[in-house]
Order: C-alpha cells, then sequence, then structure tokens
C-alpha cells in the first residue's frame, strides 16, 4: 500500500485469494501431445501431395500441442483473471451490462437451431424464419417503427446501415447530400461511420445543459443535411425533452433524425422513438437485449425505419408467401445492397427473443423502471460528494466529474482503478468528451439494493480516500494479479504475437520457469 | 420478474429514501404526449418451461438429421465439447470488452494467442482480434488497401463468394473506390491474362478467394507477381478456415481476410460467425479492428493490454481507420480453443481428411453429371455439371433426407445446371453413395430418349 | 520552463527555426507535456508540399492524437528518422527534436508567428484559465 497514515477504506465486496499462474499455450506444448481424435476414414486415404501439387503445405504452423485436461486448465485459469457480470456488478455507462439468462444460451444451442445451415431450403427453414419474423416483430412494436433489419452484425455495422438507408432515401430524391451533424457527446462510433458513409461530420456543441441547442441546431440545418445522428437519452443520460422540435427542425429541410439506440434501457415500455419523430435508427442487442457481452462480441445491430426508408432496406427480407411460408424476397430493386452476407447473428437473435419472451410487456416495463431507479439512487447517494455537472434529471445513467477530487490529483481514471480494490468493474471514464474527467455509472436493473449500497459504500469510502490519503488512488489496483500495465511500451513498440521460445535457455515447464 | 433482483418493498423503500413518491416521477422528463399508456404488443411473459418449448417448437421445424452437403462460405465440422465448456463459463461469457487491463488478463492473454495462431496459420506477420466475418473483413481489407496505396481501383475476382462481392460493393460505392471483376478461366481460377491486363498503376489491390467459391486453389504466387509488378497489393480472402492445415498459406499476400467459422464456430442459420484480418507487419498502423500487445506492469510482470487504440472510432472518431467497435470475442475464443485442441498436428489431419472424403465425394458423385474445373486442386468443394436442373435434383434429394449441392444458377447462369457439394469430415462414405444413388436415378430427359 | 529565444512560435504549440531559407519544424514542451507519452509520429515524406495553418501530419500518445499543423508553407526537405524508432525524445526534449524541415517559399511568413516571450504569455493565459 502507498501510504501509512491517510484513511484506507475498508473493501467490504472482497478479499484476496489465490489465483493460479498460467503461461500462454505454445509455452506449455511440446510436440506429440494430443487432445483429438478423429473418427477413422471411411474413404480411401489420399497423397495430398499427389492432389494439390504446388498448392501443398510443407511446413504445419506452430500451434501448440496440449492434451485435454491441459487446455481444460488453461482457459479455466485464464477466465479466473476475468471480471464478469456473474460476479459483480459493472457500472459501465451505455453499455448496459444486465444479466444474461442461461436459458438463452439453453435454446441457441438446440440441434435444429445451431446446426441450421444458412443455405438450407427454405421450407427446412420455417422455425428460422419464424424466429427472425417474430423477433422483428416485438422489435418493431418496441421502437414505434415500421419495418426492420436484423442484417447489421453490431451497433457501429448498424449506424452505418442506418445512415446508408438515409443516403439511399435522399438519393431516390434526386440529391444524397452531403453533412450528417453529430453532437460532440456522441459516441466516436457516429462520426466514424458518417465518414465511412461518405458524408462529411457537421459538430454540434452541446447546450449549458448537455443537451441539444436547438435554436443552434436550426442554424445549421440546411438543404445539404442528410441527417442528425441523436442518441436519446443523451450519453450524460438525460431525455431530451425538446426532442419534437429537434425532429420538426430536421424535417422542415428534408432531413432525417437517426436516433443511437444504445440508451433504449432507458425507454423500452415507456416511450417510442418512432412516436417522438425518428426516422430511423439502431439497437443493441448486446445491450438492451441481455446478450452477452463474450469479452467483446458478437453482437448485433438491427435497425428499424419508417415507411418511408423501407424500400432500401438491405437484401434479402422476410416475407409470408402465398403458400402461407416464409421466404427471403430477394427482389429489392431499392436496396442498399448487402451490409454483410447471410441474414445476420441469427444466435443472438435467438437470444433476444428468449430474453423479450422471459419479459412480456410488464417485463419489459418493470425492467426500463428499475434501470431508471437504480441509476436515480445512485445519483442520490453520491451527489454530495461528486459533482454533477448537470442538475438536469437521469434516466438510465448518471455522470458526475472528477472536478472535486482533482484538486488532489485524483482523477476519474484514478478513482475508477480504486474500484476494482473495492470488487467492482469501474465505470466509464473520460467519456462523454463534452464532460471533463467523466464518471458514467449505469447500473442496470439487475443489480439488487445489497450490490449498489455496496457499490455507494465503496464510491463514498473513495471519496474520504481522495481527501485523505489520495496516493492509494493514484497507484490503484493493489489487488489485481497484474498492476498497471506499460501502455506506453505496448503502442511503441508492438508485441501482437507469441515469438517463440526465450533466449535464456530455461524450459518452459518446468519450476524454473519466470512468469 | 425473476431477472429483476428486487421485491415490490424495496422498490417502494428506495424510491422514498431518495425522495421520490412514485416511478413516474423518474419519467417526467419524457414529455406527456410520447408516453406510452398501454401495455406492449409483444407475446406474454412465459415461463422458462415455455421458453424452451417454444424453441424447441421452432428447431422441429428446421431440418433434423438430414445429409448435407452445404458449404458456400458456411462449413459443417464436429465441434469439439470442451469449446462450449468453457466459453460458457460466466467469466468469459458475461465479461466486458477489455479496456480494463488489469481485471481482463484471461480474455487479453486468450486473443494474444488468437493472434499468434491466425500469423501461423496464415504466413502474414500480425493478425488482429476479429471482425464481424468474412464478408464483412474483405470489405475492410479493401479499405485498408485503398488508404495505404492512396489508390482507388479495386479488382476482385468473380470466384470470390457472391455475398462477399456485394457486401464490397455496398461498403465501396460510398468511399469512391470502384471495384471491377475479373473473370475466371476454364480451370476454375481467376483469369490471369485477364487479370495482367486489368491491373494498372491506379490498382489499388487485387482480391481472391482461395480455395474460391467453386472450390479451386488460386495460384496465388502468380497472382501476386502480377499485383505486385504495378504496385497493387494482394489480398487473399479465405472462407474455409480448416484449409490452412493442408494447403500452403498465401505468403506473397499483403493481406489476409479470413473466416474463421470452421474453427468451432456453429453453424446457426449464418451467424455469429468469426472474421480475423491478418497482414505484413509494415500495415499494422492501418489495420481496422481491436488488436492485443504484450507488455509488462509495474513490477515487471508480463501481461496483455489493448493497443494501438489512437486507430480506432473511441479517439479518432471520423479519422478512424473502421467505426467498428463490439467485434466477435466470444466466438474468437471459440476457435482459439478449436485450434488448440486440434493444435500442430491435428489441424493437418483434419484438413487430410476433408480432402479424402471430398475427393470420394467428388470421385463418386461426380460420376453422376460432369465434374467442373476437374484438373485443378481443390479443397473440399467441387462443381457438378448435370443435364437435370438442379431444382428437380435437390427435391428428389430431399425425399432420401440429403440436402444437396448448392443451386449456382442464380450466381452463375453461365455454368448451366450446376451445383456446389461440399464434403467434410463429417461426411459419411454412405452419405455420399446415397446421394449419388438418387442423382444416378435422374428421369431421363425428353432430348435423350 | 523558456522557450528558445531564436524560434517562433504558433497558438497550435509548433515552433519553427528559420535558418536561411530552411525552417525547422516541431512542437513545444507545453504540447509534449499535454499529450503524455509520445508513442507513434506521423510525418509527411520527403517531397511533400506543406501550407501554413495546415495539417502535415500528427503525434499520438496512448489514449489520443493531435494533428501537426505547419507554421510556414514550402515543401518538405528532410524528415527526422530518429523518431520513427525513438518517439519519446520529443517528450525528453521537444525544442531539440525536430520533426521535419521545409524549404520556405515565403520567409515572410515567419513574422506574424509568435516570438518566445508572446508565446509563453499566451500558455500563462491557456493555463491560467
Amino acid at each position: 500500500m502507498a501510504t501509512s497514515n491517510g484513511f484506507t477504506g475498508n473493501t467490504r465486496k472482497v478479499t484476496a485469494h489465490l489465483t493460479q499462474n498460467e503461461a500462454l499455450s505454445f509455452e506449455k506444448s511440446s510436440p506429440g501431445k494430443k487432445a483429438y481424435k478423429l473418427a477413422p476414414l471411411d474413404v480411401p486415404e489420399v497423397d495430398p501431395a499427389a492432389l494439390l501439387g504446388e498448392a501443398h503445405r510443407s511446413r504445419n504452423a506452430e500451434l501448440p500441442e496440449l492434451s485435454e485436461i491441459e487446455i481444460i486448465r488453461h482457459f479455466t485459469r485464464l477466465s479466473t483473471w476475468n471480471y464478469a457480470i456473474d460476479l459483480g456488478m459493472y457500472p459501465l455507462g451505455s453499455c448496459t451490462m444486465k444479466y444474461n439468462p442461461r436459458v438463452n444460451e439453453f435454446v441457441s444451442r438446440l440441434e435444429g437451431i445451431a446446426e441450421a445451415h444458412p443455405y438450407q431450403p427454405e421450407s427446412l427453414s420455417q422455425g428460422a424464419l419464424e424466429v427472425v419474423k417474430l423477433l422483428q416483430d416485438c422489435l418493431i412494436e418496441i421502437t414505434g417503427m415500421d419495418a426492420i433489419t436484423l442484417q447489421p452484425a453490431a451497433g457501429a455495422h448498424g449506424e452505418f446501415t442506418g445512415i446508408l438507408l438515409a443516403r439511399a432515401y435522399h438519393q431516390s430524391k434526386g440529391n444524397p447530400r452531403k453533412t450528417v451533424i453529430i453532437p460532440d457527446s456522441a459516441h466516436g462510433t457516429n462520426p466514424a461511420t458518417a465518414a465511412t458513409c461518405g458524408y462529411q461530420v457537421v459538430n454540434l456543441k452541446s447546450n449549458a445543459k448537455g443537451g441539444v441547442d436547438v435554436a443552434a441546431l436550426a442554424q445549421m440545418v440546411n438543404e445539404d443535411t442528410a441527417a442528425m445522428m441523436l442518441t436519446n437519452p443523451s450519453t450524460i443520460g438525460v431525455f431530451e425533452n425538446e426532442i419534437h422540435k429537434i425532429a420538426d427542425v430536421l424535417h422542415d429541410k428534408g432531413a432525417l433524425l437517426y436516433m443511437d439506440g444504445a440508451n433504449m434501457n432507458a425507454l423500452v415500455g415507456k416511450t417510442r422513438p418512432g412516436d417522438f419523430g425518428v426516422d430511423v435508427m439502431h439497437l443493441n442487442l448486446h445491450k438492451t437485449f441481455s446478450t452477452p457481452h463474450g469479452g467483446g462480441g458478437p453482437g448485433s445491430g438491427p435497425v428499424a425505419c419508417k415507411k418511408i426508408l423501407e424500400p432500401f432496406l438491405p437484401t434479402p427480407v422476410v416475407v409470408q408467401g402465398s403458400d402461407g411460408l416464409l421466404h427471403w424476397n430477394y427482389d429489392r430493386p431499392e436496396s442498399v445492397g448487402r451490409v454483410r452476407m447471410l441474414y445476420g447473428n441469427f444466435g443472438m437473435f435467438v437470444r433476444a427473443l428468449a430474453y423479450t419472451l422471459a419479459n412480456g410487456p410488464d417485463g419489459l416495463r418493470q425492467t426500463t423502471e428499475d434501470a431508471v431507479l437504480n441509476a436515480n439512487y445512485i445519483r442520490k447517494k453520491l451527489e454530495d460528494l461528486y459533482e454533477l455537472p448537470y442538475d438536469t434529471p437521469s434516466m438510465h445513467e448518471v455522470v458526475f466529474s472528477d472536478k472535486r477530487q482533482t484538486k488532489n490529483g485524483v482523477k476519474t481514471g484514478d478513482i475508477a482503478k480504486r474500484l476494482i480494490d473495492y470488487g467492482f468493474h469501474p465505470y466509464t471514464t473520460s467519456f462523454p468528451l463534452i464532460v471533463p474527467g467523466a464518471l458514467m455509472i449505469e447500473p442496470t436493473e439487475s443489480e439488487s439494493r445489497e450490490e449498489l449500497d455496496l457499490f455507494v459504500d465503496a464510491m463514498r469510502q473513495i471519496a474520504r480516500e481522495a481527501e485523505e490519503n489520495p496516493e492509494l488512488i493514484t497507484t490503484a489496483p493493489h489487488s489485481t494479479r497484474i498492476s498497471r500495465l506499460d501502455e506506453t511500451g505496448a503502442a511503441r513498440k508492438p508485441v501482437l504475437r507469441w515469438q517463440g521460445p526465450p533466449e535464456n535457455g530455461v524450459e518452459l515447464d518446468t519450476a524454473a520457469k519466470e512468469w | 420478474m425473476r431477472y429483476l433482483p428486487k421485491s415490490d418493498a424495496e422498490r417502494a423503500a428506495m424510491l422514498k429514501e431518495i425522495g421520490f413518491s412514485s416511478i413516474d416521477d423518474l419519467f417526467t422528463a419524457i414529455p406527456e404526449e410520447y408516453r406510452l399508456t398501454r401495455d406492449l404488443k409483444v407475446p406474454r411473459q412465459m415461463g422458462e418451461s415455455e421458453i424452451i418449448d417454444y424453441f424447441k417448437a421452432a428447431a422441429a421445424k428446421n431440418a433434423n438429421g438430414f445429409a448435407s452437403f452445404l458449404g458456400a462460405g458456411a462449413y459443417r465440422h464436429y465441434r469439439p465439447v470442451v469449446i462450449d465448456s468453457l466459453v460458457q463459463r460466466g467469466e468469459f461469457l458475461t465479461s466486458y470488452t477489455p479496456y480494463q487491463a488489469e481485471i481482463t488478463q484471461g480474455t487479453l492473454q486468450a486473443i494474444f494467442e488468437f493472434q499468434t495462431m491466425i500469423c501461423e496459420l496464415t504466413g502474414m506477420d500480425i493478425a488482429n482480434a476479429s471482425m464481424y466475418d468474412g464478408s464483412t473483413g474483405a470489405a475492410e481489407a479493401v479499405m485498408m488497401a485503398v488508404r495505404i496505396t492512396g489508390r482507388d481501383s479495386v479488382l476482385v475476382a468473380r470466384s470470390v463468394h457472391p455475398e462477399y462481392r456485394e457486401v464490397m460493393h455496398t461498403y465501396a460505392q460510398h468511399q469512391g473506390h470502384d471495384a471491377s471483376e475479373v473473370a475466371y478461366g476454364q480451370d476454375g481460377r481467376i483469369d490471369l491474362v485477364a487479370l495482367e491486363q486489368a491491373v494498372t498503376e491506379e490498382t489499388a489491390c487485387v482480391l481472391v478467394q482461395s480455395p474460391n467459391f467453386f472450390g479451386v486453389i488460386e495460384d496465388i504466387r502468380a497472382i501476386a507477381e502480377i499485383a505486385h509488378k504495378k504496385g497493387a497489393l494482394l489480398i487473399v480472402s479465405i472462407a474455409e478456415a480448416v484449409s490452412l492445415g493442408i494447403v500452403r498459406p498465401p505468403v506473397e499476400a499483403d493481406i489476409v481476410s479470413m473466416e474463421a467459422q470452421s474453427f468451432g464456430v456453429a453453424l446457426s442459420y449464418g451467424g455469429p460467425y468469426c472474421g480475423v484480418l491478418a497482414a505484413k507487419e509494415k500495415y499494422l498502423r492501418q489495420m481496422p479492428g481491436r488488436l492485443v500487445g504484450e507488455t509488462k506492469d509495474t513490477q515487471g510482470r508480463r501481461g496483455f493490454v489493448l493497443t494501438l487504440s489512437t486507430r480506432e472510432q473511441h479517439i479518432r472518431r471520423e479519422k478512424a481507420t473502421s467505426n467498428i467497435c463490439t467485434n466477435q470475442a466470444l466466438v474468437a475464443l471459440m476457435a482459439t480453443i478449436f485450434m488448440t485442441v486440434y493444435g500442430k498436428q491435428g489441424i493437418r489431419d483434419l484438413a487430410l481428411q476433408n480432402l479424402a472424403k471430398a475427393k470420394y465425394a467428388a470421385d463418386t458423385i461426380g460420376a453422376q453429371g460432369k465434374l467442373l474445373f476437374a484438373q485443378t486442386p481443390r479443397f473440399h468443394e467441387f462443381v457438378l455439371q448435370t443435364d437435370e436442373d438442379p431444382e428437380q435434383l435437390n427435391a428428389r434429394l430431399l425425399e432420401k433426407k440429403t440436402i444437396g449441392g448448392l443451386d449456382l444458377r442464380k450466381w452463375y447462369p453461365e455454368l448451366g445446371n450446376a451445383t456446389l457439394w461440399c464434403a467434410t469430415e463429417l461426411t459419411t462414405k454412405d452419405q455420399v453413395d446415397a446421394a449419388a444413388g438418387v442423382l444416378a436415378e435422374a428421369p431421363v430427359t425428353a432430348e435423350a430418349r | 520552463m523558456s522557450y528558445p529565444e531564436k524560434y517562433k512560435y504558433t497558438r497550435e504549440h509548433e515552433w519553427v527555426e528559420a535558418a536561411g531559407n530552411i525552417g525547422t519544424v516541431g512542437i513545444t514542451d507545453y504540447a509534449q507535456n499535454s499529450l503524455g507519452d509520445i508513442v507513434f509520429v506521423d510525418a509527411p515524406k520527403v517531397g511533400t508540399k506543406v501550407e501554413k495553418g495546415a495539417v502535415f501530419g500528427s503525434v499520438e500518445s496512448v489514449k489520443a492524437v493531435s494533428d501537426l499543423y505547419s507554421p510556414v508553407t514550402g515543401t518538405v526537405t528532410e524528415v527526422n528518422e530518429e523518431l520513427a524508432s525513438s518517439p519519446e525524445k520529443i517528450n525528453t526534449d521537444a525544442h531539440g527534436a525536430w520533426i521535419i524541415k521545409v524549404e520556405l517559399s515565403d520567409p515572410n511568413e515567419l513574422g506574424s508567428l509568435l516570438s518566445a516571450a508572446d508565446y509563453a504569455k499566451f500558455i500563462a493565459e491557456e493555463t491560467g484559465k
């Protein structure tokens, strides 16, 4: 620990625990170890060199050679070094780290679902098509839109698709237009997406309350504006209550309102974007609809839109045939094309649908209410110690700043690291950009009062540590397997793969090995 | 609702504690005209057993117990059981993107292993932590080549998966790089003469797939020479990762875009799959997607961390190399475990079995029609031309619980009655013999009488 | 921190030292301090035309990227190759670790840049805010 005399909080939720060391799989490998056994060949053997000629691979790739128990231990040990929702709260803003229901995993592995080949005849895929159709119908109802595509693989991919739809729409009216307006509080994928679609980004400065400056927007929108990309609630967790004015200002000049649906967890069952003027939006199934984050994906980013954009949706779309069966319709002359092969991350559709069925209309609404209640509970219990940059009401997430702590040299990133010592994953640091030193906290509905109270308690103790023992925080975390890593070195001299056995001659899987 | 860890009493107590009388007080920011006053029209709340029944019923309506000869970019391989045992551990399944390295070393080390194994298999220097899939990976590889060379003309072989080409077109048309198609020759490979004519000083890249959509292995050396002569980059797209167990890696390529679905990822009606980009070291800073690097902590211990983030959207915003954020981490983990289970020797043994099964299938089923591109080396897919119309042929096969080769007419009408067949280590001799038997029973056509 | 008298400065925190009609360009100590550990310098190739006030490259730290704005118009004659392998030299000696040398097309431009004293005052105002 850093200093001896300052206050050190009591980390009630966690305690130290032995974890196993584990090297890279290559470092445990030795020739001849095996974890597989293929069934014997029931057809004649072949000579690959004769069949492939020059195309025959002469040297095997240096993949590891391990036995099954070593592989089980390897990955099990690695897993114990990870924090996860199954262990405790992730207060990450705009990530919606909610419970990943296990029945979702079970149903996605049912044989007829897991083994369905995407090109198998439609007559033998009615189950898959029904799942797609039902999920589509549910999402359309939830968003208040008219049509939807499930093709995009993730939120950013959905944004790309949504802006493509906007472009196609404008093109059909004779002028694709040139610019997309994006608030400075937006997630980085928004401007990156606009650029990928060939649009120029126009930045809209947020007003003093961190929301959209409608007057400034009205000045900015013109016949060159294709769309505005808006997140609602905003990235500071506040509902844009002038949303209809925003929609009107855009629609007056023929521009479209795109909504980034990352924060839908504040809206499901309580209001619908389609009702308040949104023309096109994406959803994140891995946020609002409980599909697992898996360490960074897979996700799924459906795009829902109003009727005017329906003709441009990616191909194919699900239709009911006159034979009563569901079919994929590829005959769509105005479509923007495909944004990926096949139909989308079907495995995530299954999970999202299972979540929707488990909730029903009452569960969905209660979920949203609990998410907003939890965020406000945290806000109320920390606002005396942490600075609230805006006094506007929070929905499902609350944003503080580190203003009161920086006077002792303690920044949001440091507080986040210290939170790890208390048994929590950090909240989102330094985003949104409009709040310097931001602490963005979204508990989701999945947190019990007990976990929330422990979180609040941890943050309160850290606030005291910031006053009386700042060095404890700036050198945190203290209790993890690995302490702060040299990111500068990693970026200056990138080492992105295992380079081979070390030169010091130490045999890898022996007691002399250095961890 | 059983996923919500609160009782009504607790909700009331919490509201009271923070000074609100009802939950509606927390939603006043929503203008009244937009507040929903009715239930959403979604199915009623179901118990867990009902949910399972629903999906079991749906699963039963899909093909069950059919022999299948489908491939075409999605492959049926055996998935070792340890994969699901491990990826369903909550610490992998429910963990977040490893931005906080101190508490995600499990994910980070696994990705580092993935990156290493992809480099070894593809012959490239660097690999990223995954892209959405092979089709978007190909589109991203093209954008990368355009950025690197500063040129805007792109050549894509017609023997590349048709849906990959559609995706590349969707991306390309808004980025100002026109993509032109290069034909394939009589041998099923890209037409090298046509290619030589098409490559100019304005060409950013040539993109081929190998083994290509017809199953045929391209002559990578020759293609590379033509492309590099004019300063264009070579991108090789690989749809069947298992082929790398026995087929020479495309070391002459500048960028490899691969689909790793074959490495332990379920077919799952089309997704989620696992794309990955690999490239030569010098293109590192133009590589999109997450990268994991090795480093040390303050005590000198080895650790892993996401690195070179300045390429990415959360910092660069509109100047990012890509807008990708979430990738495919859990499926990449499945692939990592798969590659570790099979290992150095196993990947070869597996690929060899695939080669043997497909040779038998090509010989047996191929005898019932005309085997196209017969003299060109291929991996485990082949194209069969028949007198019989593919729709009819496949309908007869379905009666015998067999899903035959993919009808190619909508994409390659010039090949006439052509179907694409795939055999993997899971295909049995009996299934092949039975399929050939059905084909042999083709009704004699009017012309033949 | 004292800023070398013989240099001229911009409000975007670049410095330029003119000798004859060659301008040597770098970033100031204030800039490197704000950026943190520098990991990469994206510099233009020899022969590239640069324009006063326009972006000519960028400097990256672990968490941020900063565009580099040219203080002068001209053609790049030399690029500091050392920075490719040791970008940290900018952190340790920002006023010595030059990035590019430019053949000036209009030496008069230097007149409108800030002197060391003016730049120091500008910094004081920025940080005082």
